[in-house]
């Protein structure tokens, strides 16, 4: 909310400068967001009456004027549409310094000599929006300072609210802070009851009183349509990032600013029988004020006359009932809304407004009738008219809000001090609450205006923001910390990160949902997947079912930036539609592309391929223990090369997918040369046996190495794996150290060379020993794969 | 001269010529070997005289000792230089690059995430994560955020179809972890937190860690102190806070935390308040029992305080000579 730093001067007399002003609002909880000076010194700037207005004779859009500036007539060419004699409005003499830097001097324009200029607000340094042209001045004599007459020197103050200080939507809320915080007296304009002039009175039937416990209303009559806004009244609301519109509607908004009651006025001429307040039925419409036209769903409360909805309440009025340029007379409503018959409903409809947010956080309810007075009073004297009774449904008044105990004890345990209890009941005080007190502290009544005070704590808050929170203490805890776990069945997330830095990744972090054609390639074609009801936008209208192509998205970024060698990994949720509600699977996944190392002098020139990420998963696997029991099935994957793609399991798991990015897709990634990629699940991957130590041989191993010729598509790990089941426990060891397909060997096999490492805890193994293994291994791969030595 | 005396002198002579441990060799070999010229000279003592045979073997011996001792001089220096000559023939450029892969690095969020938790760690703030869709009851409800609540607005809300939504804190996990565990409790959330807002200054998704505090004796003085402690340790440097009194639904009293810059700015760092008693209720924690304090910051905000980022958009831009500058 902005608000005139004069303007709320007239209301508390602060004993502080605009800065400190400024941080004190901020340390109420009031926080100022910016502070903006406006006017500048307006020295040399006077008030001029124009007394001619005569053509240019050589610029059409430029007329001569002769204005009065309290001496002798000067002449000043201007190029302002509005301006006509008679008109008062700023006179810069020469000399004078505007606050845009401008400096006026006599000079001839177009061969005319001009002695000064007229003014526009803007030229002036005034905030909000002004129409255009010359501003008018409705008061002051030719020659007067312009500055008192605008209340210049001033500053906009633009305090950024919480939603729970409703009560100090006003210059007078929050002056009434400000006055707790100095401890002087609430100032301001005196509020009289206007003496009715009239008898008319409106009927008005309120059907939904828990909704609207207070309506308060008034026939005014006579009102000149023509009238002016006061140029101080136009500058607050100005200054309040308001643009004055029409009188009427300029002083609703006016005493709403002051005092926080929002009011709206009706064009009585419009009225057709009893003003109603009831709740909506679903499937009504209402025509608002704005021009836009409104379905309702059923819990919005509604102004209504005979005509159907004439207000949607708390929030806008309606088009046919709204007062125009021409009205006279108008029916002056000043209502209280509850916050749970408007809250969320402004939302909903896209409508927030000015009397939306107020009725939402909480109106004083004992401002109605006050401010229905205040808004009479300021029209009638800026636009003449008669006004009949205030009628009034409801009490008016608020009832007495409900007591709220405050405990010492409990005050001091939060806030870890002691204050005295004098301390306490004045700053409860200040506040305007009721504080009586009592054996274990106070019993408080909270003002009507606060619509927060509901529990203990709020009090508490209360004491310690009217005291200071710079002033509250700060101990540190000496409760002894608990001590944590370290589980020794789990490889941490960082530890997995510190893996893959290592190893020459970089970590990324990619939004979570992503555009769904993106998210489609990598998953079966009748998958379900979940989507956002309001996405930001339509690339991020899904959440992803993996993070591969958020890493194809980086790696197609930085491809295009001339970095041609990336590896990227990312700690992430996939989310795949569960019947359990486990929709989120964390997964860390990764993506190479380019080199398979860097560049380098001893020149290994050679693509990244898919046993490079393997050994980069191996490693990753190995972390967590034995490789034994990791296992890369061939398998086919949507986005993945058919023949380049795993699915990974570990003891019967699924850890993941690993595979080169379907060629296919290259160019829908915009990566030419493709890229590597593999997704594991990050449960499965943490997971860790315990280690347990087991005695370790004194006696030497034995090593016999064995080529053999098998088919070229049998899978090594099956090969391997006989090895294994056939050598049995003497069998430590067994490594791979040579695959050769090509010279001397038949198309279709390939020689596999593998090294068994065979040892015995308990003695040294004879040859015997060893060539009985090596005869049933290799039994056992001529029966099972058709193997035979390499000669 | 005497004959021992020309040998030695012949034989040194003769030293100064070698040219390598060979030649030194034959040179040990012809004055001291089995028919070395001083052998031979020791062998001939028996021919004097007894009486002067022991004085004539001193000298000899004196001699041949001062000859060994030369040649294995001359031997060991020149070993030295043919070891020297060998090396230099093995030299190798060590300014060329080493082998091998450079590592990568994290993502700075990652970075601080893991800074936060080392400073709150010896403190007993244990690490709680929490589903990142969630459910209206943990999100809002059970914090103290009914519906149509204008703080609901100030959450820009992603929902889904269900009705659930996409966490806009990381606060419910406040409320998972007190149902779970009840209190006494001591923890830190963090993780990934989402709002329906794109600009300059707003991305739709980012981090938080919250942190909580339930136990018998948890004061806002306390809050104070650790706040204070934890922006010293983040920062590495003395700071100066400032705590105003601010308005989250699920705190009470609460307060925004500002930190003095070095151009003298007051920047907010954190959110923080005495845990809402509601919020206590909700959770199954007796709020007469316990009080706690809760507090949460944002991870991109507090990186790009610490390290000079200025636009919060690059965090998930993902750029790698952004990302390397900060790894």
């Amino acid at each position: 909310m902005k608000i005139s730093e004069n303007w709320l001067r007239e209301w508390v007399a602060a004993p502080a400068e605009l800065a400190t002003l400024a941080d004190d609002l901020t340390m109420l909880g009031l926080e100022v967001d910016g502070v903006e000076p406006i006017g500048g010194p307006l020295g040399q700037v006077v008030v001029g009456r124009v007394l001619e207005v005569s053509p240019h004779p050589d610029a059409d859009r430029l007329r001569v004027c002769r204005v009065d500036g309290g001496g002798a007539p000067l002449q000043v060419v201007c190029g302002a549409p509005n301006v006509r004699a008679g008109g008062r409005y700023p006179l810069a003499l020469a000399g004078a310094t505007l606050p845009g830097g401008q400096q006026i001097k006599a000079a001839a324009v177009r061969g005319v000599e001009s002695c000064g200029m007229l003014c526009s607000a803007a030229e002036l340094g005034l905030a909000g929006d002004h129409a255009d042209g010359l501003l008018e001045l409705d008061a002051g004599e030719p020659g007067q300072p312009a500055a008192a007459l605008l209340a210049l020197p001033d500053a906009v103050i633009d305090v950024n609210l919480t939603p729970n200080r409703a009560d100090c939507f006003s210059v007078r809320g929050l002056a009434r802070d400000l006055a707790a915080r100095y401890a002087v007296p609430l100032a301001g304009p005196a509020l009289a009851a206007v003496a009715p002039a009239l008898t008319d009175r409106y009927p008005v039937e309120v059907l939904t009183a828990a909704a609207c416990p207070h309506f308060f209303g008034r026939v005014i009559r006579g009102i000149d349509p023509l009238a002016p806004t006061p140029l101080w009244m136009a500058e607050r609301l100005c200054r309040a990032g308001f643009r004055p519109i029409q009188l009427i509607v300029d002083v609703t908004n006016y005493v709403m600013l002051e005092l926080g009651q929002p009011l709206h006025a009706y064009d009585l001429a419009a009225l057709r029988g009893p003003v109603r307040v009831r709740g909506a039925a679903a499937g009504e419409c209402i025509a608002l004020l704005d021009g836009r036209e409104v379905g309702l769903v059923g819990d919005e409360l509604l102004i209504t006359d005979d005509s159907g909805p004439i207000g949607l309440a708390g929030i806008m009025g309606g088009a046919a009932t709204a007062v125009r340029p021409t009205t006279t007379d108008i029916f002056l409503e000043s209502a209280h809304f509850s916050p749970g018959a408007i809250a969320g409903r402004a939302r909903r409809h896209g409508l927030q407004t000015d009397a939306s947010m107020r009725f939402e956080r909480g109106v004083d309810p004992g401002l109605c009738a006050v401010a229905l007075e205040r808004a009479t009073m300021l029209l009638l004297d800026a636009a003449g008219g008669q006004a009949g009774p205030s009628c009034g449904h409801g009490p008016g008044m608020a009832g007495k809000r409900a007591t709220v105990r405050l405990r010492r004890s409990r005050l001091a345990a939060i806030l870890g001090m002691e204050l005295p209890d004098t301390t306490v009941a004045a700053l409860l005080a200040r506040l305007g609450m009721e504080v009586a007190a009592d054996a274990p502290g106070w019993q408080v009544s909270p003002p009507s205006w606060r619509f927060d005070i509901a529990i203990e704590e709020d009090l508490v808050e209360e004491v310690a923001r009217l005291h200071g929170y710079d002033q509250l203490p700060s101990a540190p805890s000496l409760r002894q910390a608990r001590l944590g776990p370290a589980p020794d069945d789990r490889i941490s997330a960082d530890a997995q990160r510190s893996l893959l830095q290592a190893h020459g990744y970089q970590e990324v972090i990619t939004y979570s949902f992503i555009r769904a054609a993106d998210d489609a390639l990598f998953a079966p074609a009748q998958a379900a997947a979940i989507v956002l009801a309001n996405p930001i936008s339509a690339d991020m209208g899904q959440m992803r079912r993996s993070l591969w192509p958020g890493l194809l998205r980086v790696a197609q970024h930085n491809v295009t930036r001339q970095q041609d060698r990336v590896r990227i990994f990312e700690i992430g949720s996939r989310f795949i539609p569960q019947a359990t509600g486990q929709d989120e699977i964390i997964v860390m996944s990764g993506l190479a592309c380019g080199g398979a190392r860097p560049e380098h002098w001893e020149g290994l020139h050679r693509a990244v391929d898919f046993h490079d990420i393997k050994g980069d998963i191996e490693a990753l696997a190995a972390l967590a223990g034995t490789l034994r029991d990791l296992q890369f099935i061939p398998a086919i994957h949507e986005g993945l090369h058919p023949g380049r793609s795993a699915r990974i399991e570990r003891a019967g798991a699924v850890l993941g997918w690993a595979g080169e990015l379907h060629p296919g897709l290259r160019a829908h990634f915009g990566l030419p040369d493709g890229a590597l990629l593999f997704e594991l699940d990050l449960a499965v991957l943490g997971q860790r046996e315990p280690p347990r130590s087991a005695a370790v041989s004194r006696f030497p191993a034995t090593r016999r190495d064995i080529a053999v010729l098998v088919d070229r598509d049998l899978p090594v790990a099956e090969l391997m794996a006989g090895v294994r089941e056939a050598a049995g426990g003497l069998l430590t060891e067994l490594t791979l150290f040579d695959v050769y397909r090509g010279k001397n060997i038949d198309s279709f096999q390939k020689s596999v060379a593998l090294g068994l490492i065979l040892q015995e805890t308990s003695r040294t193994l004879t040859d015997q020993d060893v060539g009985q293994v090596m005869e049933r291994v290799m039994e056992a791969l001529g029966d099972r794969f058709g193997a035979r030595i390499r000669e | 001269m005497s004959e021992l005396d020309s040998l030695i002198q012949q034989a040194l002579a003769g030293l100064t010529q070698t040219a390598d441990t060979a030649a030194v060799e034959a040179l040990r070999v012809q004055f001291l070997g089995k028919k070395g010229e001083l052998t031979r000279l020791l062998k001939g003592l028996g021919t004097l005289p007894p009486e002067a045979r022991r004085a004539a073997g001193e000298r000899i011996n004196l001699a041949k000792q001062h000859l060994l001792a030369q040649l294995d001089a001359r031997e060991r220096d020149l070993r030295q230089a043919e070891l020297a000559a060998a090396l230099e023939e093995q030299r190798i450029d060590v300014t060329l690059p080493g082998r091998g892969e450079p590592p990568g690095g994290l993502h700075p969020v990652t970075r601080t995430l893991q800074r936060i938790e080392a400073i709150l760690r010896p403190a007993g703030f244990a690490v709680h994560t929490g589903p990142e869709i969630e459910d209206e009851f943990h999100n809002f409800t059970a914090l103290n955020i009914p519906e149509h609540h204008p703080a609901r607005a100030m959450h820009d809300t992603f929902y889904l179809p269900s009705g659930k939504l996409l966490r806009t804190h990381t606060s419910p996990v406040q409320i998972r972890a007190m149902l779970a565990h009840g209190a006494p409790i001591r923890l830190i959330a963090p993780g990934r937190v989402y709002r329906c807002d794109s600009d300059m200054t707003h991305t739709p998704m980012f981090h938080q860690v919250e942190g909580l505090v339930v136990d018998e004796a948890a004061s806002f003085a306390e809050l104070k102190s650790l706040l204070q402690d934890f922006v010293e340790h983040f920062f590495e440097r003395r700071a100066t806070l400032r705590f105003r009194p601010s308005y989250f639904p699920f705190t009470e009293p609460s307060a925004e935390v500002d930190v003095l810059s070095e151009s003298g700015r007051w920047l907010e760092i954190a959110g923080c308040g005495m845990v809402h008693p509601r919020v206590l209720e909700a959770a199954g924690v007796d709020p007469e029992r316990y009080c706690g304090y809760a507090f949460g910051v944002g991870v991109e905000r507090l990186t790009m305080l610490k390290y000079g980022v200025t636009d919060l958009r690059q965090f998930f831009e993902n750029d790698l000579r952004f990302l390397r500058q900060l790894a």
